[in-house]
């Protein structure tokens, strides 16, 4: 598809629209509808189209296979390591009261964290799959 | 008003899902699949529901339907002659669509103020999460405070999907002499 001169020009306009949105629904959630996993899926969308029309090595040239592996791990520990803070806190295990003197603050910052987690997770774990099988197609 | 738009919603869901069975081309079956997908988010945007609607318009629109074409692409795009007559599956799947429709003559109506779940814990979210949380989308208060442990674990669901096909599909193998 690589030689499709409208693909390629619409491709790349709409790419970065795609990607600023997911950020948007990822900082936005707390305030409108979206959260962590939509932003994350949006964002692996934004990268998936990319790829669709300029080939899977475009992914890797951003993220490779390993920093995918390390995505994944990293959006998870950050989830459950946000727990752990909680407990050094002296609070129950994921409750955010802890993390600031006043609660609604702490719970901002929480909420904020996890939510950044569950989107790197997901969007590292919706690029590897596609990566995996498309990759096996082009070959 | 809702409740004709939530109708001819519903009345397009079943065409698209008739066509989608009778088509044989794998690939217009995908593409089925997807239009059934955005239905189904619109359905949901029709009950209030926009953080679900939102889920699906992402990953039942996008993400799915580019891994089936993705799968079209390994497997070839004309569906094969089944060996098997049509008549037990048919039977099977109409008698657990009836059961089905049986075990929800017992639900409460939807919507209806008095149905358990709304009586459960959902009043206390939605009426203290303003003062405990703080935040305006009582949606995000309660998947990632009140219920962060369940959002956890369904990250953690995520992360092993994600091993999973790491482990069958493996990492894309380099031709032989590029690396």
């Amino acid at each position: 598809m690589k030689d499709n001169a409208v693909l390629r020009v619409v491709t790349k306009i709409i790419v970065p629209v795609i990607l600023v949105f997911s950020l948007y629904v990822q900082f936005h959630g707390d305030y409108g509808p979206g959260g962590g996993f939509q932003a994350g899926v949006i964002f692996a969308a934004g990268f998936i189209l990319y790829a669709l029309v300029f080939g899977v090595e475009a992914i890797e040239r951003v993220f490779s296979a390993a920093t995918l592996r390390i995505m994944t791990a990293l959006g998870l520990l950050l989830f459950a390591g946000v727990g752990f803070w909680s407990l050094i806190g002296g609070e129950r295990y994921l409750d955010y009261d802890a993390f600031a003197q006043e609660p609604l603050v702490g719970q901002h910052v929480g909420i904020f964290l996890v939510e950044l987690g569950v989107g790197i997770t997901v969007a590292a774990v919706m690029i590897t799959v596609f990566v995996a099988f498309a990759g096996r197609t082009s070959d | 008003m809702i409740e004709v738009v939530t109708v001819i919603l519903f009345g397009m869901l079943a065409v698209t899902a008739i066509a989608a069975i009778r088509l044989h081309d794998l690939f217009a079956v995908v593409m089925m699949f997807s239009i059934y997908s955005l239905l189904a988010a619109a359905v949901f945007v029709a009950m209030d529901a926009v953080d679900v609607a939102f889920t699906e318009a992402a990953v039942g629109v996008g993400i799915s339907t580019v891994l089936m074409l993705a799968t079209i692409g390994l497997v070839g795009r004309h569906e094969k002659r089944p060996a098997h007559r049509p008549g037990l599956p048919l039977a099977v799947v109409t008698l657990t669509g009836m059961v089905l429709v049986y075990g929800t003559l017992d639900m409460p109506r939807f919507g209806d103020p008095l149905a358990p779940i709304h009586q459960h814990v959902a009043p206390h979210y939605l009426q203290d999460s303003p003062v405990e949380i703080g935040i305006p989308n009582a949606v995000t208060g309660v998947l990632a405070s009140y219920r962060g442990y369940d959002t956890l674990g369904e990250l953690t669901v995520i992360f092993t999907a994600g091993i999973g096909v790491l482990a069958l599909l493996g990492i894309r193998r380099r031709k032989r002499g590029e690396s």
